[in-house]
């Protein structure tokens, strides 16, 4: 569904992205991991084109996405760092976004509104929302119009615990959907029983992309934070031995 | 994009510093017309006050604003649309808000109290000097990625066309005063947009008789139906310029 060819970003003096190869398909959900500044955030604002690649190219269903824009339809994203317009209230927000991406093809998706109950915060402004309100709401937002792919940067940083389980439930509901789902995270142990796939990113390499499976294989570990622990040692070998 | 437009025209009609520079436009004109009986002298002091003013708050403005919807852009660049279409629906937003904000404040006082021909030409002068320095902003906004970067290369720009750049003018004037400068002069005013609006007017005023051999040169060239032309073309190119310059910049931008 969604592949990248010899994708390269360099900033003026750092390279964010090397020669990224990558296959994301239907049904799979993916865990970007990697240390700070291993170009997951990168990797994820390329496909979004909010960053212009230095070399290479992303495709989107077959279709290169350098220029386009339509495909941001089927796409829905819940950013690291939620910025909205201060002075715009949570109403104003949700309305807006369905102004903008009113689609006959799409049903709107409000399941996450109701569970963080966001009807109760309708009229705050959402510069007076706290980080993790923001947060909520900036995931009411990517899964409100039901989109094929979810991309979701670190979402569960700033989150309750309860909203944190409201949202894994959320999203296995959509996995099951059969829907791609993108995630990265730090918190490990929050991506056990959503992750099919890891994908390891390091100094803008690409280090592996395997299944779940196949590295509880490898490492005999059970729990995701384990076998990344126990892969970190020694990265290099994955590759030789799977 | 009607769609953003409308929620740009929103907010900046709510705006505080876009309605208090309605305001004092307009008591400002309205206090100079009914100062003294003759209203082409309005006009003459009203023409200096915005050619100085209008630039200089249309640029720092329209920089500070696009900064501070810097959230807005990220939040639309996530969506299904054009990178062209954002960009365009904030240049239409800010600067359709501050030409109504210059309408209202010099326009309705210009048309009331005077309404000549060279009222008409202020008129103008000044809807288009908005919108120049508004494309200006947001070239110097989009280039630059620190706020306090982009706010300080605005006001140089300013700086330099409505005080440096007439320095440099008399300068030249000074050092070549030996050889007919008459016709470099024409082609050195259309590369600034404050002094090509100010020459534009004050020969409708009938005062470049005072201006000796050059007056009558450009009140030959300017009042020709060419040098309207001339102007109204520079103008725009002016106008566009930075626009498409910004345009290709934001095309590329790196969020």
């Amino acid at each position: 569904m969604i592949h990248t060819k010899n994708l390269t970003k360099k900033y003026s003096r750092t390279t964010a992205l090397q020669n990224i190869n990558v296959a994301f398909e239907r049904g799979e959900s993916i865990a970007l991991i990697g240390p700070n500044g291993s170009g997951k955030t990168t990797l994820i604002k390329s496909i979004l084109g909010l960053v212009i690649p230095t070399e290479g190219n992303i495709f989107f269903n077959g279709k290169s996405i350098l220029g386009e824009w339509k495909y941001r339809n089927e796409i829905g994203y819940m950013p690291q760092i939620s910025r909205f317009p201060e002075n715009m209230n949570v109403h104003q927000l949700l309305k807006l976004m369905r102004d903008v991406r009113k689609d006959e093809h799409h049903k709107l998706d409000e399941d996450l509104i109701h569970a963080f109950k966001i009807e109760n915060i309708l009229n705050k402004t959402m510069g007076s929302l706290s980080g993790g309100t923001r947060q909520k709401v900036s995931a009411c937002i990517a899964f409100l119009f039901s989109p094929q792919v979810l991309i979701l940067d670190e979402p569960t940083a700033g989150l309750d615990p309860l909203s944190n389980e409201k949202l894994k439930e959320k999203i296995d509901k959509e996995k099951q959907k059969g829907k791609l789902i993108l995630i990265t995270s730090h918190v490990l142990s929050d991506l056990d029983d959503v992750v099919s796939q890891v994908v390891y990113l390091q100094d803008g390499k690409l280090m592996f992309h395997k299944t779940v499976e196949e590295l509880e294989d490898f490492t005999g570990e059970q729990k995701l934070n384990r076998i990344i622990a126990s892969m970190m040692n020694t990265p290099e070998l994955i590759n030789e031995h799977l | 994009m009607s769609k953003i437009i409308k929620y740009i025209i929103i907010d900046l009609l709510r705006n505080k510093i876009v309605i208090g520079y309605t305001i004092f436009l307009l008591i400002l004109s309205a206090s100079i017309f009914n100062l003294g009986a003759d209203s082409s002298k309005g006009i003459l002091s009203l023409l200096n006050i915005v050619l100085i003013f209008v630039p200089l708050v249309s640029i720092i403005f329209s920089t500070i604003y696009l900064y501070n919807s810097s959230e807005f852009i990220e939040l639309m660049l996530t969506q299904p649309l054009k990178r062209k279409t954002i960009l365009l629906s904030e240049f239409a937003g800010v600067s359709s808000a501050l030409l109504l904000g210059v309408f209202i404040g010099v326009g309705i006082p210009v048309i009331v109290f005077d309404g000549s021909n060279a009222g008409w030409w202020l008129i103008i002068a000044a809807l288009f000097l908005t919108i120049i320095f508004v494309a200006l902003a947001f070239w110097a906004s989009v280039a630059t990625r620190d706020k306090s970067k982009g706010i300080g290369i605005s006001i140089l720009l300013w700086f330099y066309f409505a005080l440096i750049y007439d320095g440099l003018v008399l300068f030249i004037l000074f050092s070549f005063s030996d050889y007919p400068l008459e016709k470099p002069m024409l082609a050195m005013c259309a590369l600034n947009p404050i002094d090509l609006a100010r020459i534009a007017i004050l020969l409708k005023l009938d005062v470049s008789a005072l201006m000796g051999y050059t007056g009558a040169v450009f009140q030959q060239f300017f009042g020709s139906s060419e040098g309207v032309l001339f102007v109204v073309c520079a103008l725009i190119i002016w106008a566009v310029l930075p626009c498409w310059r910004a345009f290709t910049l934001f095309n590329k931008k790196d969020m």
